[in-house]
């Protein structure tokens, strides 16, 4: 096993990226993910690997579009407003059925908004990221550990469904050190392309020509791509849905919350078990697809729900869809940048378990 | 007797879906005679844009990817940067490489990527149905110029290879046409050095061809080529901008 | 000595062959339609062909094979 090293979420990204087999990483500065790229760029040089900072996000995502079509674990990594401008190139990766690991270590907004933490490209990226009917996986890290073993898991569930897969991380996870055991450097990128027959690595005259491709002139091929696709979401929904559960067998309060609001939630929480609240919590882990049956499980068992987030309330309305508006879903939110207390928080849990 | 001519090999047997007399077709096949004559169909990879070549995709029998509108050069960026020993070109038009991905094609070229390039300047948006493109003429009535390019309030237009040649990092940038036999003989030149260049590791070679748009221009196949010498050639000066090998 | 072979289902009539020909023996059929619906060009003097393959040259759609 590998030992215990006490890093920063964005360099344990990028250095569990490389343990993971990726050696192309393309990417453009923006805080508060830099680090992603400091780290890349002095570390591929060293294991033949490619750093390249792109002239822009659209053509880093672009750079990462061709290197997927040759079957290489690629990955780009931005903060919210560069991934808006990645969300074209988002679309083409998901009509062309290619994985890849986008990182979107998010900052508030709209606009040029800040620099400070915030969950407001929510709905941005579990809702279709681009244009065209769409998902992608959407992977949502609580811990630097998780910041670590994610990025294996979305390059794994990427590759097994061909989609694109995001971690969606709020940039409190990019920017704080904790202790973290990165994965095993057991994959060798060498052996990954041969597993991906569809991809454009030269015919070598032995077989027909591979086209990596999101046209559809006519409308009824077109119509298959998309009921096709869907298909396999919905099986990643089946099988691949992960989230954690928190004191919720005697629960009367279900918390709902992610990233760093997770674990104010958790301080809370224990709080207000302390002053007899029965309160619990669910941490979706897998934002696309959402735990819904988790939640609707939940909600046989809860009077309400408490969403925590740094939004206007977006994961609020995935919970009341989950559990089909069958109980109150509330809310404690800061936005802008601004993180709510456990204090806060407690309160929020004091005025629901009235 | 011995065949002198034929349709290159690395040509697949789809026809083209092009417009009577569009020079796209002559574009592809000498783009295929320099793939045929280098012997590297196998280790090719193609970028098809967005715009009328969009389906080229389907016409070369090497592997093949499709782009987003004027995002080839980053696409054959990524593809070249995982297969350093493969051959990967782009093929792109006027609308794509000099308007909406003029900032992917002079990066690429900067970072003298050793890529090739085969810009497509017809001066129109074919695809779309003519409307005004970055190298659309002065005075040109298009679509969206229907009073004539103005360059007061519309610009002037692009040349590609007189920009680019003000970089250090390209290999070799030339422009040539296919509007005539002579023209089509320089091209075929022109375009298999673009692609020898590249196999021998020389970095980014550009080879602008001032083509038609019989549909779009409004003219016969015949007066378009007229067009190209007439109009065309006198704003756009076909020759060598850069070739580093050889001190230019 | 030399020989044009058209393929003729492929020809749109553009006419850009007929310019090129140096002897001027090549025409768009004035009798038939190809099963695109155009007049596909057509060698009328076969015998006066010097194969200089012009025609293929500026040919967009690889109608032309010519043999020498």
């Amino acid at each position: 096993m590998s030992e215990k090293v006490l890093m920063k979420g964005n360099e344990a990204i990028a250095e569990a990226a490389i343990r993971c087999g990726c050696r192309h990483y393309f990417g453009y500065p923006i805080t508060p993910q830099t680090e992603i790229a400091a780290y890349m760029s002095k570390r591929m040089p060293k294991i033949d690997g490619t750093f390249l900072q792109a002239e822009s996000e659209i053509a880093a995502i672009n750079m990462v579009y061709g290197c997927a079509a040759t079957g290489r674990r690629a990955m780009t990594s931005s903060s919210s407003p560069g991934i808006s401008l990645k969300a074209e190139g988002m679309s083409y990766l998901a009509g062309a059925d290619l994985p890849a690991l986008i990182v979107n270590v998010q900052r508030g907004g709209p606009g040029l908004g800040g620099i400070q933490p915030s969950q407001s490209d929510y709905f941005f990226m579990t809702r279709g990221p681009g244009h065209g009917d769409f998902h992608i996986i959407v992977l949502a890290p609580a811990t630097v550990q998780e910041m670590a073993d994610m990025t294996r898991l979305a390059f794994e569930l990427g590759e097994k469904y061909r989609m694109p897969a995001m971690l969606l991380a709020d940039g409190t996870m990019g920017q704080m050190m904790e202790p973290v055991v990165l994965p095993e450097d057991t994959v060798d990128p060498a052996t990954i392309p041969a597993t991906k027959p569809w991809a454009t690595t030269g015919t070598e005259m032995k077989r027909a020509h591979n086209i990596v491709n999101s046209l559809y002139l006519k409308p009824d091929e077109l119509e298959k791509t998309n009921y096709e696709r869907f298909a396999r979401y919905a099986k990643l929904e089946a099988e691949e849905c992960r989230w954690e559960e928190y004191l919720m067998d005697d629960a009367e309060v279900c918390v709902v919350s992610v990233g760093i609001t997770a674990r104010v939630a958790k301080n809370a929480i224990v709080a207000a078990r302390k002053e007899g609240i029965k309160v619990g919590m669910i941490r979706p882990i897998t934002l696309f697809p959402f735990p819904k049956a988790a939640l609707a499980k939940a909600a046989a068992k809860v009077k309400g729900f408490l969403t925590v987030e740094l939004n206007m309330g977006q994961m609020n309305e995935d919970v009341k869809l989950a559990i089909n508006c069958a109980k109150p879903v509330n809310m404690c939110n800061r936005v802008g940048g601004m993180i709510p207390s456990a204090d806060e928080v407690l309160a929020a849990i004091r005025k629901e378990a009235k | 007797m011995a065949i002198v001519f034929q349709k290159p090999k690395s040509l697949t047997d789809v026809p083209y879906h092009y417009c009577p007399g569009c020079t796209h077709g002559i574009v592809h096949r000498l783009v295929a005679e320099a793939i045929d004559a280098l012997g590297i169909e196998g280790k090719t990879i193609g970028i098809a844009p967005v715009g009328c070549s969009v389906m080229a995709y389907d016409y070369f029998k090497c592997d093949m990817i499709e782009a987003s509108h004027g995002r080839a050069p980053a696409v054959a960026t990524g593809v070249k940067r995982a297969l350093p020993d493969h051959v990967v070109f782009t093929y792109q038009g006027d609308g794509d490489l000099a308007s909406i991905g003029l900032c992917e094609t002079v990066s690429t070229a900067c970072r003298g990527e050793n890529v090739t390039i085969i810009f497509i300047n017809n001066a129109i948006y074919g695809m779309t149905g003519g409307q005004m493109a970055p190298t659309s003429l002065i005075g040109q009535v298009t679509q969206t110029s229907p009073y004539g390019r103005d360059p007061k309030t519309q610009g002037m237009p692009i040349r590609i290879c007189e920009l680019l040649a003000t970089l250090d990092a390209p290999a070799y940038l030339e422009r040539v046409a296919v509007n005539s036999v002579a023209h089509v003989r320089q091209a075929k030149k022109a375009i298999h050095k673009a692609f020898q260049n590249q196999v021998e590791g020389k970095g980014f070679s550009l080879v602008e061809v001032i083509s038609t748009c019989p549909t779009n221009w409004g003219l016969t196949p015949e007066k378009a080529c007229q067009f190209v010498e007439e109009k065309m050639i006198p704003f756009y000066p076909l020759g060598c901008f850069k070739d580093k090998e050889n001190g230019k | 000595m030399a020989k044009l072979t058209f393929r003729e289902d492929l020809c749109k009539g553009c006419g850009l062959c007929v310019t090129a020909c140096p002897k001027k023996i090549l025409a768009l059929s004035k009798t038939k339609l190809n099963h695109k619906g155009h007049a596909p060009v057509e060698c009328t003097d076969p015998a006066a062909c010097v194969g200089c393959a012009s025609c293929a040259l500026m040919c967009p759609d690889c109608v032309i094979t010519v043999e020498r």
